[in-house]
């Protein structure tokens, strides 16, 4: 017989039992959001959880049974150029964008459609790069989406309709919005992109009921700022053209989404590159806070700390990769954030202080020699004409990188044996036009060998550089293994808990790796580029992984 | 008072295309359809806030115009006539004018119907009311959603203003069955395991369907699943004839029309 104490402790777990049935099919609370990983068949923020490590808990597709995953189902985008989305899935419901920034709620199990958000961005609107966009947040029944024309806006998950919409900036002076925001708490964070324009970049949060901001953080600060002294004078009697006014347009953009640490409430953004890209004689310093990773109080934007990555860039090496978060980082009791930048250099930085841990090439590098005590980079400009390694588009890029807990290895696409030619022009800044001042030309070692393109006859490669997947320690950066690609890459990588690695690259191979071994296990020609960063969700008790290829999101799952 | 002013110059426009001439050489061959009431009262509701300034409250104000006519020399259809709103005339200083597709059609039935209609009494309601029917005695929220507020259960009625005419929604009031749209038909769905779903269909393919069902759940069923899948013809939506006064079916429907969407 049950004493009443017992009953009373039943009756507590049957309730909280049902509460939390409740909220596993309710609303996406800033809980759930917290606690991303403790709902393996969801995939809640851009990179499945606040640490950004594209690590999926679910282990039903093996190293052993991969090899029969099926394709379940596709969705075809009409609207064509490169499809940089990553989806997300709420209890059996996936939102994904499609350009130039159509909102989609499709069924997770069959890739049909609920409704679609139609919006039409400032035909006006000026973006470098092709109407791109990667993903939307969600709090509650509502999704966040930032737009090409700089504004960001509020939809109804459950209708598709819009909430409140606004507008961050100038979108004719070069401001957009193309990453996937970030909600933390009741806030939706977001930053602007615009590097290559002149913009003065920011990060913003926005009350996710009203839109209404809540506080506004510049990467490059202004007089009286920190950080502000690192925009030098100019010489009293330049040779050279210097612009005395180069912070109010010094770029540091924002184009791929931060990260976050609850127990310090700190939020983590990578800054991208200064303006003018190349003419650095024209804005002496070391220009903070462009490539750098800047820690941000999430409930004031203060900033609590900062590391530059590459001070006085001329090589247009942005520091947006999206900040992965490791706990006792090496057995240390450290919590460290650790960066595969985008100039060739693994880091590890303590993301409570931003103190230097670690910093170590994971490709070719020779802009600098080494690291002083502090972590500053001793650099080392090569002679005009001659290769810097690695080129403009980095030793990798925005691609997403994944660490996997299990195997304790960070993963990411990389590009090996490429370099380019820097040809830096004085330029004036003129509002909403290309801010670049000069220009890279790709270096090939072999005469006449054609750089870096698209086409899809490869002719170039061996001369220009080719992609691979590179597994770090997380701890040492040693390389464990690396699967060499003949293309480039621009995948972002997923792992599971399971040992699996998928990625892409723009060959259209989507391909499974062994995570401990980097032995192929499975690859399907889906035809397309990969661009984006692939994922994996459940319904039911089956498990999914979704991918973009060129104009289609591909979904497989095992066999049945 | 920009709208205002170009609202102003559409309609002088309108005016100079005007022509009794041409009107009665065209005969009956001018209109497109009939006109319901409630459009041709929202047409003069727009045309006494926005056009009567210039061209005065029986469209006659400008010498050798007539709007009362209801017939225009270079807009012989309703499209001809849109696409003329919307495109402006360089020449006659008239800007391109975006109407939504609501306020298109009012503009359009006022205009053909001038010539018997008093523009003074072409009301539609008071918003405020309206919206007070819409949240109280109408009990629209317990299905419909405007904003945030209200079911997701029924069609969203955010920009209902901008997507339906006049006409379309007082029909939909008395008559709810009569406008409504194949896509939001209501299902009832019955699974082989008994599970029944009721709910607003909102995509649909040879295999599979997908619903809002009646707890505003979007859920989506494989058909070999199902043993039952009824698509009813019928709206679950009463009539408000008998159930609203006239006063508070004008209201209401006042409220709809300036539903316009967010912004």
């Amino acid at each position: 017989m049950m004493t009443s104490r017992r009953r009373l402790l039943a009756c507590l777990v049957a309730a909280l039992i049902c509460v939390l049935s409740l909220s596993v099919h309710g609303q996406v609370t800033s809980q759930r959001l917290t606690a991303a990983t403790a709902e393996p068949q969801n995939w809640l923020t851009y990179s499945g959880g606040y640490q950004s490590h594209r690590f999926s808990p679910l282990d039903q597709i093996t190293p052993a049974n991969v090899k029969n995953l099926k394709l379940q189902w596709v969705y075809q985008s009409p609207v064509s150029g490169n499809w940089q989305t990553t989806p997300l899935v709420v209890d059996g419901i996936m939102y994904i964008t499609q350009r130039p920034n159509d909102v989609i709620a499709l069924d997770a199990l069959t890739g049909r459609a609920f409704w679609i958000y139609r919006y039409t961005p400032n035909p006006d609107r000026i973006v470098c790069c092709g109407a791109n966009n990667r993903g939307v947040a969600i709090l509650g029944d509502t999704l966040f989406m930032g737009t090409l024309d700089a504004n960001l806006i509020a939809i109804d998950a459950k209708s598709g309709r819009q909430l409140w919409k606004t507008q961050l900036a100038e979108t004719t002076s070069g401001y957009s919005i193309t990453h996937a925001p970030l909600v933390i708490k009741d806030k939706v964070i977001v930053g602007v992109g615009g590097g290559e324009y002149g913009i003065r970049g920011f990060v913003a949060a926005f009350n996710a009921d009203t839109g209404k901001e809540a506080w506004r953080f510049y990467t490059i600060p202004g007089p009286g700022e920190k950080g502000h002294e690192t925009w030098e004078a100019c010489p009293p009697k330049s040779e050279t053209f210097c612009d005395p006014d180069a912070w109010k347009h010094g770029g540091g953009s924002i184009w791929m989404t931060g990260s976050y640490d609850p127990q310090l409430n700190l939020t983590y953004w990578g800054v991208g590159n200064v303006g003018p890209d190349y003419a650095g004689a024209q804005r002496p310093g070391d220009n903070l806070f462009t490539d750098s990773v800047v820690a941000l109080d999430v409930d004031t934007g203060t900033l609590r700390w900062h590391y530059q990555f590459t001070p006085h860039d001329v090589y247009d090496y942005d520091s947006v990769q999206v900040p992965v978060l490791v706990d006792n980082w090496g057995r240390t009791g450290i919590n460290a954030l650790v960066w595969a930048n985008r100039n060739g250099n693994y880091y590890a930085l303590d993301r409570a202080t931003g103190k230097f841990l670690l910093g170590r090439p994971f490709v070719k590098v020779n802009w600098m020699s080494e690291f002083d005590e502090r972590g500053r980079p001793i650099q080392t400009p090569q002679p005009p004409g001659q290769p810097t390694y690695p080129g403009n588009q980095g030793g990798t890029n925005w691609y997403s990188p994944s660490y996997s807990p299990r195997t304790g290895f960070f993963y990411v696409s990389a590009w090996e044996d490429y370099a380019s030619i820097y040809g830096p022009s004085p330029v004036d800044y003129k509002e909403g036009r290309n801010f670049t001042g000069g220009g890279p030309r790709p270096f090939g070692p072999v005469p006449g060998a054609p750089g870096l393109s698209r086409a899809p006859i490869n002719t170039w490669t061996e001369a220009a550089g080719h992609g691979a997947v590179i597994a770090l320690d997380v701890a040492t950066g040693d390389q464990k293994w690396k699967f060499n690609m003949t293309d480039v890459t621009d995948s972002g990588i997923l792992t599971t808990a399971s040992n699996l690695l998928f990625t892409g690259g723009r060959e259209g191979f989507f391909q499974a790796l062994d995570a401990r071994t980097g032995t192929l296990l499975w690859k399907a020609n889906l035809g397309g580029a990969i661009n984006s960063g692939p994922m994996s969700y459940r319904v039911g008790n089956r498990q999914y992984v979704a991918t973009v290829s060129g104009l289609s999101l591909f979904v497989f799952a095992l066999e049945e | 008072m920009q709208k205002i002013i170009h609202l102003a110059v559409l309609a002088v426009v309108l005016a100079v295309i005007g022509s009794t001439g041409v009107a009665s050489q065209q005969g009956g061959q001018i209109h497109d359809s009939q006109y319901p009431d409630v459009d041709v009262a929202h047409g003069a509701s727009l045309y006494a806030a926005r056009c009567a300034p210039c061209h005065g409250a029986q469209g006659d104000a400008i010498g050798g115009v007539n709007l009362r006519s209801g017939t225009f020399r270079n807009a012989i259809t309703d499209r001809d006539l849109a696409t003329f709103i919307r495109a402006g005339s360089q020449p006659a200083g008239m800007p391109p004018f975006a109407l939504d597709d609501t306020d298109m059609a009012g503009v359009i039935a006022c205009r053909r119907n001038m010539h018997s209609f008093d523009t003074a009494s072409g009301k539609t309601g008071a918003v405020v009311r309206g919206r007070a029917v819409f949240e109280g005695k109408g009990a629209c929220t317990k299905c419909h959603r405007v904003g945030r507020v209200g079911s997701h259960a029924g069609p969203n009625l955010t920009d209902i203003g901008s997507v339906r005419s006049a006409g379309s929604i007082q029909r939909s009031l008395l008559e709810p069955a009569s406008q409504m749209m194949p896509i939001n038909r209501p299902v009832r769905l019955v699974t082989k395991d008994g599970t029944v779903i009721n709910g607003r269909r909102l995509n649909e393919d040879t295999y599979s369907i997908q619903v809002m069902d009646d707890r505003e759940r979007l859920r989506s069923v494989v058909k070999t699943d199902l043993r039952e899948y009824t698509i009813l013809t019928t709206s679950p939506m009463p009539s408000f004839k008998g159930t609203l006064s006239s006063e508070e079916l004008s209201d209401l429907l006042g409220y709809l029309l300036s539903l316009k969407g967010q912004s």
